[in-house]
């Protein structure tokens, strides 16, 4: 009897009340060589949206966790760009896919920080769109950008793309998705890899975007993503020996300038894109592609070998 | 027998201390968590690129591999003068003749495996000749692998009187005695492998092989250091130790000469009493080391090829 009593007393508190439960806020985690570890630093921020509400716990990556980044992406860089084109060019399909399969989750987080609903979806479309267009570039750009070239010896001379290396990318800041999405696109389908830092407000997006890059057959280290600031990382990015290129996309002349100069050291391009309108169509061309290759050039002796006269 | 002429009095190996597994690899899991300052570091860093023994023992080894091996020990890293060099170059005995010319009179010293590395399964003249071609090459040290079918079966004085023989073979040159742990089974074979090995005359006991995993461990170097320790303290000599394979990374090297300083103190923390048997360790350090004095990672791009 006494038994009963007490069960019906717990029942009165049901614990499954929506009004009272309390909330959990997501630890967004850094995604680097394929998993998802915390940052080495135990560091974290909470970025708000406008409204002042909070949008989660957000690692602060330091240092090491950008030289554990580029180093995976060192050791994944020999399988990827020696991928074939088209397979390159199937797994960039499939990550337009896996985002496909999460544009509701992606349109939530926008909207949470603060992007229009209809915006957001427009959004969330063009990024899915531009993965497919740098896809059909995987196995084209070659053709586009190589060339035979006219030389005044008996030698056959062509020129082809070759990917430079790993790219450290600061992706643009003022967008969560779009921004992300068209500068790591161009640099993987050419056959690079890279390790970008995410927005610092808008850090939402780049983390949900690592766990689609996580199901979609991207090897691991291809993409590696960190959250953070952009004053605290930017000097590493530039200075470290083993990365080949840097991106970087606002127009912060102090900090365009500390890129360039500590780049200098290993020769790194600087590649700044602090005028381009990523909504615009100006934000996809095979030439972003180009930004990222090594144009490598060949002589070949000839000899006139055949009758109808071809020299090669 | 040597140990017989120095009067030590040899002991049972079969009541060899009895080793608390959970215990030693809790301790070993704990110098992993040492805080070390830069100025430490940067000595760590160099004192254990003084202890490699830059090694290859590889079927496609060649004259010029080893030669070019030779000159890498002996100009590590030319953009930073004034670093030390490596302490040894490890190679197999055919080559030791090839490694003593290449590397003159830099004082890194030329260490050969002998004893039918890496099984050791041959007939004891096999050995002692093997070892005594390495030694009249001019080898400086020699690195043995004791029989381990035969201390698996139990048969501890085999195994005894083989290292003692070789022992003589050797003459002037410091004996290695690889225990080869990873085929040993259990830490309580390891510490009584490693009595065996010091009461018959080794002057350093040495983890493994490199072709065998797992290679060296923490925990298994601790049992080790241990049994120095114990030998030290039993008979007043001092025995060197060699951890070999796997250790590739400048942080793990660290590790070890924490746990070398913790267990057996100040006068082993240098090339005479103690090494590592590794290839790829040497540019990690470098990369380290090069960090450290310029601020900036550093790439494999700028350093010798392994």
């Amino acid at each position: 009897m006494a038994r009963s009593t007490t069960k019906k007393a717990t029942s009165s508190k049901d614990p499954v009340n929506i009004e009272s439960r309390l909330e959990v806020l997501k630890t967004y985690k850094i995604y680097i060589g394929g998993q998802f570890p915390r940052t080495e630093s135990g560091r974290y921020y909470v970025p708000t949206n406008a409204a002042g509400k909070k949008l989660a716990n957000v690692c602060l990556s330091s240092r090491k966790d950008f030289r554990d980044a580029a180093e995976v992406a060192r050791n994944a860089f020999g399988g990827w760009s020696s991928r074939a084109a088209f397979n390159r060019g199937q797994i960039l399909y499939r990550m337009a896919e896996m985002l496909e399969g999460r544009r509701a989750q992606f349109i939530e987080e926008l909207v949470l920080q603060d992007v229009t609903r209809a915006k957001a979806e427009a959004e969330v479309n063009l990024s899915i769109d531009r993965l497919i267009y740098y896809a059909g570039w995987c196995d084209k750009y070659q053709q586009i950008l190589s060339s035979v070239n006219p030389v005044a010896s008996s030698h056959f001379n062509f020129s082809v793309p070759e990917p430079t290396g790993v790219v450290a990318i600061i992706a643009p800041q003022d967008t969560s998705l779009l921004g992300l999405v068209s500068v790591i696109a161009p640099v993987i389908a050419g056959g690079n890899t890279c390790v970008v830092l995410g927005s610092y407000n808008k850090p939402l997006c780049p983390v949900t975007f690592a766990e689609v890059l996580n199901s979609s057959d991207l090897p691991g280290g291809v993409v590696n993503i960190l959250t953070g600031k952009v004053s605290e990382l930017a000097p590493w990015f530039a200075d470290h020996m083993d990365i080949n290129a840097v991106v970087y996309c606002e127009k912060d002349a102090a900090t365009q300038k500390l890129l360039k100069e500590k780049s200098a050291l290993n020769v790194k391009r600087v590649i700044l894109y602090d005028k381009v309108d990523w909504t615009s169509e100006n934000g996809q061309s095979p030439y972003f592609i180009n930004d990222t290759q090594e144009i490598k050039t060949t002589w070949h002796p000839i000899e006139n070998i055949g009758g109808g006269g071809s020299k090669y | 027998m040597i140990a017989a002429k120095n009067s030590i009095h040899i002991p049972d190996f079969r009541l060899s201390p009895r080793v608390d597994q959970v215990g030693i690899e809790e301790r070993a899991a704990r110098v992993t968590k040492r805080s070390i300052k830069n100025e430490a570091k940067m000595n760590g860093l160099l004192l254990a690129l003084n202890m490699i023994d830059l090694t290859t023992l590889e079927g496609k080894d060649t004259t010029g591999k080893v030669k070019q091996l030779c000159y890498k020990a002996q100009h590590l890293h030319d953009a930073y003068p004034g670093l030390p060099t490596v302490a040894a170059v490890c190679v197999y005995p055919s080559m030791v003749k090839v490694a003593k010319e290449a590397l003159g009179t830099s004082g890194v010293k030329v260490a050969a495996v002998a004893t039918a590395f890496p099984s050791g399964q041959a007939p004891r003249d096999v050995k002692i000749r093997d070892t005594k071609f390495a030694v009249d090459n001019g080898a400086d040290e020699i690195d043995m692998v004791i029989s381990r079918g035969k201390f698996l079966e139990g048969e501890y004085n085999f195994v005894f009187d083989e290292i003692a023989m070789i022992k003589e073979a050797c003459g002037d040159a410091r004996l290695k005695v690889i225990l080869e742990t990873g085929e040993l089974g259990s830490y309580d074979k390891v510490r009584r492998a490693s009595d065996i090995a010091m009461y018959a005359g080794a002057d350093f006991i040495k983890t493994s092989t490199g072709k065998i995993s797992p290679a060296a461990t923490l925990p298994v170097t601790l049992v080790m250091l241990e049994a120095i320790r114990d030998f030290y303290y039993a008979t007043g000599k001092m025995i060197a130790m060699k951890p070999a394979g796997g250790i590739s990374k400048s942080k793990l090297a660290l590790h070890y000469l924490v746990l070398l300083k913790e267990v057996l103190g100040e006068a082993w923390m240098n090339n005479e009493w103690f090494r590592f048997g590794a290839s790829s360790l040497a540019n990690d350090l470098l990369m380290q080391i090069m960090k450290m004095k310029t601020g900036v990672y550093q790439s494999k791009d700028y350093f010798s090829i392994d």
